[in-house]
């Protein structure tokens, strides 16, 4: 598989341009599909499930956004580079076939162009999805819908007139709409305001998730803050909520790192050089760990407390110090004991090569 | 790694708890984990909704989705609510007409509403809207796919001719 095939590795969100990138690492939309008269994925046969692939590859080039995606088909594909995807965001861990040793089921694909890509035979037949850099629900939105309007009129999507777009769970029928931020609160979990707010959370229909989603933990601060529900509002209101409680949010942890700075400036200072200092020099570096300390520093670099590194840097340092990542660059297996050494030579390389930023 | 409470298996599931504000995990084996309530990779992830229709079954609600089911397949694939409650997925787009009193109560306990007010989605060639002539294209060749793997030559050999002409 060619990678180098995406151009930005099918992750233009890392590049920090978007509002509130400080803070905001992402926004993520996704609407979920299925094709009128075939069984859902589950229930599906393999015969089913490539007359599924086959239908989105013919609409897909002959459509306008898609016409030039490149495809990677996954049950086709070895386990190590179907992680790479995985780690990328660009496809489900489910449909990656990483979940148990299960590997992905006929008709299992992603197609990808931009921004937006298509996974193919996950829990429903299509899951359109988008990622943006920044806080920027609108874009993500509209983009995806763009190319769900596209792919709607090319494939007869199950739809009811009472229950909206027809999904494999009930739980995202209606508009099968997800948006989701990424978002980086080290102020609220370090002056222990997190808990009220993740509770608060969920009396507003929004939930909370890791940085991979549905089933994965939440490491470095990062929480991916989401819609509950997707039946009984429009598209608009539930991506118009869901901004109205994240500017909330970034407003709160905002306020948590100024009582931060005021009530225990030198502690701060310290805790965020002494995480740049660990990335810059340690010799092994587990993920868990690398991920809490650029934590630190991106805590550190959002509140002007370090020169450097910039956004961008500290982004891509989330992605590719990931296991599947670090063994494809550098030519090992993913069960390799020395990956920690190998992370750890790759982000001093990484923070040697930034410029140094003079202070904002 | 060993399981931090019986330290003979292997752990496999990282139990992270807050207790007084600070984090604790804890790395246990599937056994150790079930014994502390939690339920193990799979059947979380397999089934969301499992958990919420087992609770549904046993408690006031049993109405909603009955125990053994009340007999009623869907015409099209063939599940039966009990597939539903079991794997928390439905079978296919019908399910959702074979079961509308059940599935129509369930939606409203979980959004609050079983009325779509989003988008409003006609597929290609519906009444009332133009028909796409791409989307004829694609019918076709999902047509004539079908009739290749069925063996029915005489029928692909027109729906070919017909592609061609659209072609």
């Amino acid at each position: 598989m060619d990678l180098a095939l995406l151009p930005d590795g099918g992750m233009r969100w890392l590049d920090a341009s978007g509002p509130k990138s400080t803070i905001v690492l992402s926004t993520r939309i996704r609407l979920a599909r299925n094709v009128r008269g075939i069984p859902f994925s589950q229930r599906a046969k393999d015969s089913d499930r490539t007359a599924v692939l086959e239908r989105v590859r013919e609409a897909a080039a002959s459509s306008e956004h898609l016409s030039s995606a490149v495809a990677f088909h996954l049950d086709e594909m070895q386990r190590p580079d179907r992680q790479l995807l995985h780690e990328r965001h660009l496809i489900s861990k489910e449909l990656a076939g990483l979940e148990r040793e299960a590997p992905p089921r006929a008709g299992a694909a992603l197609f990808v162009q931009d921004q937006v890509g298509v996974m193919v035979n996950e829990e429903d037949h299509l899951r359109l999805h988008g990622m943006w850099s920044g806080f920027n629900l609108e874009d993500a939105y509209a983009a995806v819908e763009s190319v769900d309007a596209d792919l709607g009129k090319l494939i007869p999507f199950a739809f009811h007139p009472e229950f909206g777009y027809l999904t494999s769970c009930p739980t995202n029928a209606g508009t099968g709409l997800r948006a989701s931020v990424l978002i980086h609160l080290p102020g609220l979990v370090l002056t222990k305001e997190i808990n009220k707010v993740l509770q608060g959370l969920s009396q507003v229909g929004l939930t909370f998730r890791g940085l991979y989603g549905e089933g994965s933990e939440v490491v470095g601060n990062f929480f991916q803050l989401s819609n509950q529900t997707t039946l009984g509002k429009t598209e608009d209101e539930l991506i118009d909520h869901l901004g109205k409680i994240v500017r909330q949010v970034v407003e709160y942890e905002e306020q948590a790192r100024d009582v931060l700075l005021k009530t225990a400036p030198e502690e701060v200072e310290d805790k965020t050089w002494r995480a740049y200092g660990l990335l810059k020099h340690a010799r092994r570096l587990s993920f868990e760990e690398t991920m809490n300390l650029l934590s630190g520093v991106r805590l550190g670099v959002g509140l002007n407390l370090l020169p450097g590194p910039g956004v961008y840097t500290l982004n891509k340092l989330l992605i590719y110090t990931q296991l599947a990542h670090l063994a494809a660059m550098d030519g090992r297996s993913t069960g390799d004991r020395e990956l920690p050494t190998v992370r750890a030579a790759f982000v001093r390389r990484l923070l040697e090569d930034e410029p140094t930023v003079e202070p904002r | 790694m060993l399981c931090d409470n019986c330290k003979e298996r292997e752990a496999i599931i990282n139990l992270t708890q807050v207790e007084h504000d600070s984090k604790v995990t804890l790395h246990l084996c599937e056994q150790c984990a079930q014994l502390k309530g939690v339920e193990t990779g799979g059947t979380v992830l397999k089934s969301p909704l499992g958990n919420f229709l087992g609770a549904l079954g046993k408690g006031g609600g049993g109405a909603l989705v009955p125990a053994a089911g009340d007999g009623i397949r869907c015409p099209e694939c063939g599940s039966s609510l009990r597939d539903f409650r079991d794997a928390g997925r439905l079978g296919c787009d019908r399910c959702y007409s074979t079961f509308d009193a059940h599935l129509r109560d369930l939606l409203r306990r979980l959004h609050g509403s079983s009325q779509h007010v989003g988008e409003r989605y006609e597929a290609p060639g519906e009444a009332g809207t133009k028909p796409d002539p791409r989307s004829r294209l694609l019918e076709l060749k999902a047509q004539l796919r079908r009739a290749v793997e069925g063996e029915n030559f005489e029928l692909a050999a027109e729906l070919r001719d017909r592609i061609r002409v659209l072609e």
